[in-house]
């Protein structure tokens, strides 16, 4: 039986500084066996390792058909992170993966689709909209809404104007703080609601970013009459093990790194919003 | 029990350690340290905890001895056959650098030979199943835990003298074990009612020196076990507080019990259910090396919540809300049933004696939404 906790060597390709605590990861598997048979759904993660000092959840930002390279993009905030953040080009980690479940792509199929971030929630489902952006006749309208605190968080600011241009899509961003020659709304995510265009029987929204921001979409989708089998969330939580065993990512009854990381909102009603869980 | 039940004399305990050792078996069986009964080697049944009774109440363990010949009349110590199984630490890998910062990774083997416990009781072998279904019966199973699980021997001993904190009648895992063993044994005054079920503890039953259990020797176990669960007072306001805690997430009682608890992580350390693990990394001196390592880990701590820069259960009242509302709640819908056995160790070993049916009544009332 093969350890489920073995890390496998992975080689930074290229290192990318998106904001001032925003970096990508371009990674390989040195062995290119393993790369080959490495597989991965929009909205899951690996685990990264950083030698000698631990392991940290990454959501996989890259297309599941760019074979040559796997994106992380990490934010700098903890121990491991930090220490991530000052590799460089030809430095080896760890990886294993990926885990968790991933977006709902099959069901979202044919339908109209609501994809709203929040923060720094922008990398789990930069995947799913690039997922949709290359195969864009499978769906219907698009609309990518993604807010941030301040406009200096913004990043990929290319990706989104290029969004723009798509058929059918509506790309609308927001910042709490602007800066000279911002292009979009200053103010909240939740101020540009009114400008979504998707019709209610056939829609699926997508969701990542802080709970509050997400409890202000899911209260506004119900409002619009949006049930609540059409909203998908992507949680987080301590992760540890990534298989279910460690306990830190416990959520009720549900192990956020197994059974999610992304949800239908149906499932996890009962105890989204609740303080302390 | 049935015709099948023999009966051993109280020195025929030694066979079956004998026994147990000539089949490639290390023993561990109960025998006292600093203060406890604990689990422990052991080769011969004079290291016993002969004569040994306990006392435990909220906050309270104390051993005394008197001149009762049996060894097994106590209830458990703080400490669960879980360590066993679930190390409390492992190595689960090792990541070895060169001097080009190449990695490498190996496995960590757990390289354990077959192992019987001596003495384990019926809330512990509910406990051993609940870690079973947490850790073997979904993918991936734990390559650690299913190396010593896979070794295991295990010679029950129906509990007669269950504690005052014990309460494994109401949620119905003892003091009787029904499953889960090899063999078990009904201590007796002059020696013990022996049963084998496993294939193992049969042919380990036919080499020792017993004989057919007479109707009287039956009578008195089948009593004493009568006896052990007349003499719990303790009990649990129900078998399923899942919709009960779910539906009282606000209740006063938790910010009540958060000014008692010490959010030492006490009760997780002693209970045997409880499985949650923390992993880091300890790199070698000479930094050729680093090994990941996983330690038990406690919801009760500070770091258990941590995620990106804060803590998602700042205070003990949402520690003590997330401990109760996943081992009497949230346990149904993930293992099927409770995750609590009725041992009653995180009561015993509370060091504020905390008492969990106490605070479960509070909180559910009588167990109905």
């Amino acid at each position: 039986m093969t350890n489920p906790y073995l890390p496998y060597e992975a080689e930074v390709i290229e290192r990318i500084q998106e904001s001032p605590t925003l970096f990508t990861l371009r990674l390989r598997f040195t062995d290119p066996s393993v790369h080959d048979a490495y597989r991965f759904a929009p909205g899951q993660f690996n685990m990264l390792y950083l030698y000698g000092v631990g392991e940290v959840p990454i959501s996989i930002v890259s297309d599941p058909i760019d074979e040559q390279i796997l994106d992380h993009t990490i934010r700098s905030v903890g121990r491991v992170t930090r220490g991530l953040s000052d590799l460089q080009a030809g430095d080896r980690i760890g990886v294993r993966g990926p885990y968790g479940r991933g977006w709902p792509l099959t069901v979202a199929e044919q339908r109209d689709v609501v994809v709203v971030t929040g923060g720094l929630g922008c990398a789990p489902v930069v995947s799913v909209i690039n997922y949709i952006m290359r195969r864009r006749e499978r769906f219907g309208t698009v609309n990518i809404v993604q807010g941030v605190k301040h406009a200096d968080d913004f990043i990929w600011r290319e990706r989104y104007e290029q969004w723009q241009q798509a058929p059918d899509t509506k790309v609308l961003i927001a910042a709490d703080l602007g800066m000279p020659l911002w292009p979009w709304h200053v103010g909240h995510v939740t101020d540009l609601f009114d400008e979504l265009q998707f019709d209610r029987e056939r829609v699926i929204v997508m969701m990542c970013g802080p709970e509050g921001m997400m409890r202000v979409v899911v209260n506004h989708m119900q409002a619009q009459g949006v049930g609540d089998d059409d909203l998908w969330l992507s949680m987080e939580r301590n992760m540890q093990c990534a298989v279910g065993h460690c306990g830190h990512c416990q959520y009720g009854d549900k192990f956020i790194c197994k059974d999610g990381p992304v949800f239908c909102y149906r499932d996890i009603r009962n105890l989204f919003g609740v303080k302390g869980f | 029990m049935t015709d099948a039940v023999q009966y051993l004399e109280r020195d025929g305990l030694q066979d079956l350690i004998q026994g147990l050792q000539k089949a490639g078996y290390h023993c561990v069986g109960p025998q006292i340290r600093d203060g406890a009964i604990v689990y422990d080697s052991i080769s011969h049944v004079d290291q016993l905890p002969r004569g040994y009774s306990d006392h435990q109440s909220p906050g309270q363990y104390r051993l005394q001895q008197d001149d009762n010949p049996r060894c097994f009349a106590w209830a458990n110590g703080p400490q669960a056959i879980k360590p066993y199984v679930f190390a409390a630490e492992e190595t689960l890998w090792r990541s070895l650098r060169d001097t080009a910062g190449e990695l490498q990774f190996t496995e960590h083997v757990v390289d354990v030979g077959p192992l019987a416990i001596i003495g384990v009781r019926a809330c512990d072998l509910a406990a051993l199943y609940l870690q079973d279904k947490h850790f073997l019966h979904a993918e991936p199973r734990d390559p650690g835990y299913l190396a010593r699980r896979q070794q295991l021997l295990l010679v029950a001993v129906n509990c007669t003298h269950p504690a005052a904190t014990c309460f494994c009648a109401s949620t119905g895992d003892g003091p009787r074990a029904t499953y889960g063993y090899d063999i078990v044994l009904s201590e007796l005054d002059a020696g013990y009612l022996i049963e084998g079920r496993s294939q193992q503890g049969l042919t380990l039953l036919a080499g020792l020196p017993t004989r057919p259990a007479t109707q009287g020797q039956l009578e008195q176990g089948d009593e004493e076990s009568h006896q052990a669960v007349a003499h719990q007072t303790r009990r649990l306001p129900g078998h399923n507080l899942k919709q009960a805690l779910f539906a009282n997430l606000n209740h006063a009682r938790w910010e009540e019990v958060a000014k008692r608890c010490l959010s030492c992580g006490n009760c997780t350390a002693v209970c045997p259910t409880c499985f949650c693990h923390a992993e880091q990394d300890r790199p070698a001196l000479d930094g050729t090396s680093s090994d990941h390592v996983r330690q038990w880990d406690s919801c009760f701590t500070q770091g258990h919540s941590y995620i990106h820069g804060f803590t998602l259960r700042a205070n003990t009242a949402q520690r003590y809300r997330q401990w109760l509302t996943h081992k009497l709640g949230s346990w149904h819908d993930q293992y099927g049933r409770s995750g609590c056995v009725g041992c009653g160790r995180c009561i015993s070993w509370c060091p504020v004696g905390i008492d969990l049916t106490e605070e479960a009544a509070a909180i559910c009332g009588d167990g109905e939404p």
